[in-house]
C-alpha cells in the first residue's frame, strides 16, 4: 500500500511539476446500500462466499490478506463455511511455507491468508477500515452510525471507476480512476463483465463483483462486526433498563427532602 | 477528616473495636462515603462519578489488553490484530479502552467547565483544582502515548510531531529530544518506554485522584451558589446538606448508567467513529500522511500550538527582544503549554469575591464565549493549516489567554455582583417549596 501510496505521491509530484496533464481531480465514492450498514446491519452471508470467490480469483493473485485467519472463514457472523470447506479451501488455494519442514506446504485452516505477491500491491486485511469514503454530514462523519464508514463503498468505486483511459509516466502505465485521490492508479483495472461464475447465479456484471468482493474485504477488515453490533445492542438495552430503574430509585430516595409526596 | 461536623463511625461489636483500635479503616470508608454534600448539587457534580469509573474502566480493559499485546515495532500492530480477531472478546475490550478514552476527555472537559463556571477553583479549593490540573496533565500524557502503541501510520506520525515539539525547546531541545525517544527518531525504544509509561501513568493518576478527593472533601463540596455550607454546629450543617449516600451516589449512578448507553452504542454501533482511518495502516517512517491529525481532545491545544506562526508580530516581538532565542516553534510549545498553565492559575487571576458564575452577570458572557472559543478551537485543530483558518485560530487562541490573564483579574474590579442567597438551604427550598428542613 505504501508503495502504492508513493507511487501516486510522485506521480502526482510530476502531474504538477511537469504541468502538461496537471488536473484538479476530486475523488468520487458512490454510497452503496450494503446489508452490514446502521445499527442492526448484518452481513449477507451469500454476498460474502461470493465476495470471497472473486478475491481468490482475482485479488489475490497479487494481494493479500496476512493478518486473516484461514479458519475465521468458518466463523458465524462471516462466510461461515463448513468446516470440511474451509480447509479444502486453504489446501486448494494457497500454500505458505513452513519453517519446521524448511518448505512450502499446502495452507491448513491454522494459517493465517498469504500476504501480498507483489511488493506494490497493499495487504487487504484491513483496507475497508483504513479508507474512509465518507466523513459528512459537514465534515462530522455522524452519518457513519447508518452508513458506515465508506471504506466498503471506497474499495467498491476503485473497482468500479475506472474510465478507460491510460497514461505513461517514467515508465509506469496510470489508469484514470475516478475514486483514486489523485485520480492515476497504478493498478490495472482487475475486473471485467463475467470475469467470474458465480454459483449462485448472481449478477457477475463488474459493478456486482465489485459489491461482493468490498463486503467481503469488510468482513476481513471486521470480522467481528455482528457479535461487536449484538453486544453493543444488549449493553445498551440494559443500560436503558437500569437507567429507568435508577431514576424511580433516586426519585423515590430525594422525595422527602424535596418535600415530595413518596409515590 | 472532613470540616463538616457531621456523625462519625462508632465501632460497637467487639470485632469491630479490635479492628478500629488497630486501622481505623472502616471509620475511613464510612467518613469518605457519608461526608455532608450540600444538597443543592445540580447536574454538572455528576462528573466526577462518571471519571472515577473511567480510570477504572481503562485500567481494567487495559490490563486485559496487555495480555496479549507485543510491544515491539515488528508484532504491536499484528497484536492489535490479534486481540481484534483471535482474542475471545478482545475486539469488544479494546473498542472500548480506545472509546473509554474519549469519554474520558469528554467527561474531563464538562468537569472542568464546571468548576470554571462555579468557581470551584476559588479559595479554600486551590489545592483541588491544582491537583485537579496535574490529573488532566497525565491524563494526556497517558492518553498520547497510549494512541502510539498500535503503531499505525498516525501513532507513529502522531508521536513524531509531538516529540518533535520538545525539539524546539532552545539549546537542550535535540538532546532532551534524543533523550525521550531512546534515539535519533521515533523506533522501537520509543514504543517500549512509552508502553512502560502507558502502563504506570493510570496508577499515578488513580493515587492523585485519592489527593483530589481528600482534599475537597477536606474543603466540603463547591455548589451552584458558591455559598459555604454552615459549620457552626451539626444541625445547622444538615439543614444545608445531605450525605453522599444514598441520595448522591444514586444521583450520580443513575447519570453514569444513562451516559454508559450512549457509550455503549457509541462502542457497539460507530467505535472507530473517533479514531483515524489511517491507523489501521502499520507505521511506515518512509510515507508520511497527508494530514497528521492528533485525536479530537487534543484538538484545542493543536490549534494554539499551530496559532503562533512566524509572521505574528507577538512572535516577531518574542524573537527580537530574545535575540533570536525564541522563535516560531518554540513560541507555539510555549502557547500550548501557557494555555494549561494560565488555566491552573485561574485561583490567583480570578479577583471576584464572588464564587459561583451565577451571581456575575458580566462574568457568565465571558465565560460562554471562553466555551465557545474551546469548541472553534477544536473545530481548528482539525483544519488544514491555511487561510483562512490561520487567522481565525490566531484570534481564539488570543481569546483563550486574554479571558484568563485580562478578563478574570479586572472583572473582579468592575463587576457588580448579583445578590447571593444566604444560605445552601434558601437556595435549595426555593426551588422545592414544599422543602422542609429535616426535624431532627
Amino acid at each position: 500500500m505504501f508503495k502504492k501510496l508513493s507511487i501516486a505521491a510522485v506521480a502526482a509530484l510530476t502531474l504538477s511539476t511537469g504541468g502538461a496533464m496537471a488536473e484538479v481531480v476530486t475523488a468520487y465514492t458512490e454510497d452503496i446500500d450494503f446489508s452490514f450498514e446502521g445499527p442492526f446491519g448484518k452481513f449477507d452471508q451469500n454476498q460474502l462466499q461470493r465476495g470471497l470467490q472473486v478475491y481468490t480469483e482475482v485479488c489475490s493473485a497479487c494481494h493479500g490478506l496476512q493478518y486473516v485467519p484461514l479458519r475465521t472463514l468458518g466463523d458465524e457472523g462471516g462466510p461461515h463455511l463448513p468446516a470440511d470447506q474451509v480447509r479444502a479451501y486453504a489446501e486448494q488455494n494457497f500454500e505458505v511455507f513452513d519453517p519446521e519442514l524448511d518448505d512450502f506446504r499446502a495452507a491448513k485452516p491454522t494459517d493465517l491468508f498469504p500476504g501480498s505477491n507483489l511488493e506494490s500491491a497493499p495487504d487487504l486485511s484491513l483496507m475497508a477500515k483504513a479508507r474512509a469514503g465518507f466523513r459528512g454530514p459537514y465534515g462530522s462523519g455522524m452519518n457513519q452510525l447508518f452508513k458506515g464508514m465508506g471504506g466498503p463503498e471506497y474499495i467498491y468505486s476503485i473497482l468500479a471507476g475506472y474510465t478507460g483511459e491510460e497514461k505513461e509516466e517514467v515508465g509506469t502505465l496510470f489508469y484514470r480512476n475516478t475514486a483514486f485521490p489523485s485520480g492515476w492508479i497504478a493498478m490495472a483495472p482487475p475486473l471485467s463483465d463475467e470475469l467470474v461464475e458465480f454459483a449462485d447465479g448472481s449478477s457477475n456484471s463488474v459493478s456486482g463483483m465489485a459489491e461482493d468482493v468490498s463486503a467481503f474485504l469488510m468482513w476481513a477488515a471486521e470480522p467481528k462486526m455482528m457479535a461487536r453490533k449484538q453486544a453493543g445492542l444488549t449493553g445498551v438495552i440494559f443500560l436503558t433498563v437500569l437507567s429507568v430503574l435508577l431514576y424511580l430509585t433516586n426519585k423515590r430516595i430525594w422525595a422527602p427532602i424535596k418535600g415530595k409526596k413518596v409515590g | 477528616m472532613s470540616g463538616i461536623p457531621h456523625d462519625h463511625y462508632e465501632p460497637k461489636t467487639g470485632g469491630e473495636k479490635w479492628l478500629h483500635s488497630r486501622l481505623p479503616i472502616v471509620g475511613l470508608l464510612y467518613d469518605t462515603i457519608m461526608i455532608p454534600t450540600p444538597k443543592n448539587l445540580n447536574w454538572m457534580w455528576i462528573w466526577g462519578i462518571i471519571l472515577t469509573f473511567c480510570l477504572a474502566l481503562q485500567i481494567v480493559t487495559g490490563i486485559i489488553l496487555v495480555m496479549h499485546y507485543t510491544p515491539h515495532v515488528d508484532m504491536a500492530f499484528a497484536s492489535i490484530e490479534h486481540i481484534m480477531r483471535n482474542v475471545n472478546g478482545g475486539h469488544f475490550i479494546r473498542y472500548l479502552h480506545m472509546n473509554g478514552g474519549s469519554l474520558f476527555f469528554f467527561a474531563v472537559y464538562m468537569h472542568i467547565f464546571r468548576g470554571l463556571y462555579y468557581g470551584s477553583y476559588k479559595a479554600p479549593r486551590e489545592i483541588t483544582w491544582i491537583i485537579g490540573m496535574l490529573i488532566y496533565l497525565m491524563m494526556m500524557g497517558t492518553a498520547f502515548m497510549g494512541y502510539v502503541l498500535p503503531w499505525g501510520q498516525m501513532s507513529f506520525w502522531g508521536a513524531t510531531v509531538i516529540t518533535g515539539l520538545f525539539g524546539a525547546i532552545p539549546f537542550i531541545g535535540e538532546s532532551l529530544q534524543t533523550w525521550l525517544l531512546g534515539g535519533p527518531a521515533v523506533d522501537n525504544a520509543t514504543l517500549n518506554r512509552f508502553f512502560s509509561l502507558h502502563y504506570l501513568l493510570p496508577f499515578v493518576i488513580a493515587a492523585l485522584v485519592a489527593v483530589h478527593i481528600w482534599a475537597f472533601h477536606t474543603t466540603g463540596n463547591n455548589n451552584p451558589t458558591g455559598v459555604d455550607v454552615r459549620r457552626d454546629s451539626k444541625a445547622e450543617a444538615e439543614k444545608d446538606t445531605v450525605p453522599f449516600w444514598p441520595y448522591f451516589v444514586i444521583k450520580d449512578v443513575f447519570a453514569l448508567a444513562v451516559i454508559l448507553a450512549v457509550f455503549f452504542a457509541i462502542v457497539g454501533f460507530m467505535p472507530n467513529y473517533l479514531g483515524h482511518p489511517d491507523n489501521y495502516i502499520e507505521a511506515n517512517p518512509l510515507v508520511t500522511p497527508a494530514h497528521i491529525v492528533p485525536e479530537w481532545y487534543f484538538l484545542p491545544f493543536y490549534a494554539i500550538l499551530r496559532a503562533f506562526t512566524s509572521d505574528v508580530w507577538v512572535v516577531m516581538f518574542a524573537s527580537w527582544i530574545t535575540g533570536g532565542i525564541i522563535d516560531a516553534k518554540f513560541f507555539g510549545v510555549l502557547a500550548m503549554f501557557g494555555a494549561i498553565v494560565v488555566m491552573a492559575l485561574a485561583p490567583w487571576l480570578d479577583t471576584s469575591s464572588v464564587r459561583s458564575g451565577r451571581y456575575r452577570p458580566m462574568f457568565k458572557w465571558w465565560f460562554w464565549l471562553l466555551v465557545v472559543d474551546f469548541i472553534v478551537l477544536m473545530w481548528l485543530g482539525a483544519m488544514p493549516a491555511e487561510e483562512p483558518y490561520a487567522t481565525f485560530s490566531l484570534i481564539a487562541s488570543a481569546y483563550w489567554f486574554f479571558y484568563f490573564l485580562i478578563i478574570l483579574p479586572l472583572l473582579g474590579v468592575i463587576e457588580k455582583p448579583l445578590p447571593q442567597p444566604e444560605t445552601i438551604e434558601e437556595d435549595f427550598n426555593a426551588h422545592y417549596p414544599k422543602a422542609e428542613t429535616p426535624a431532627e
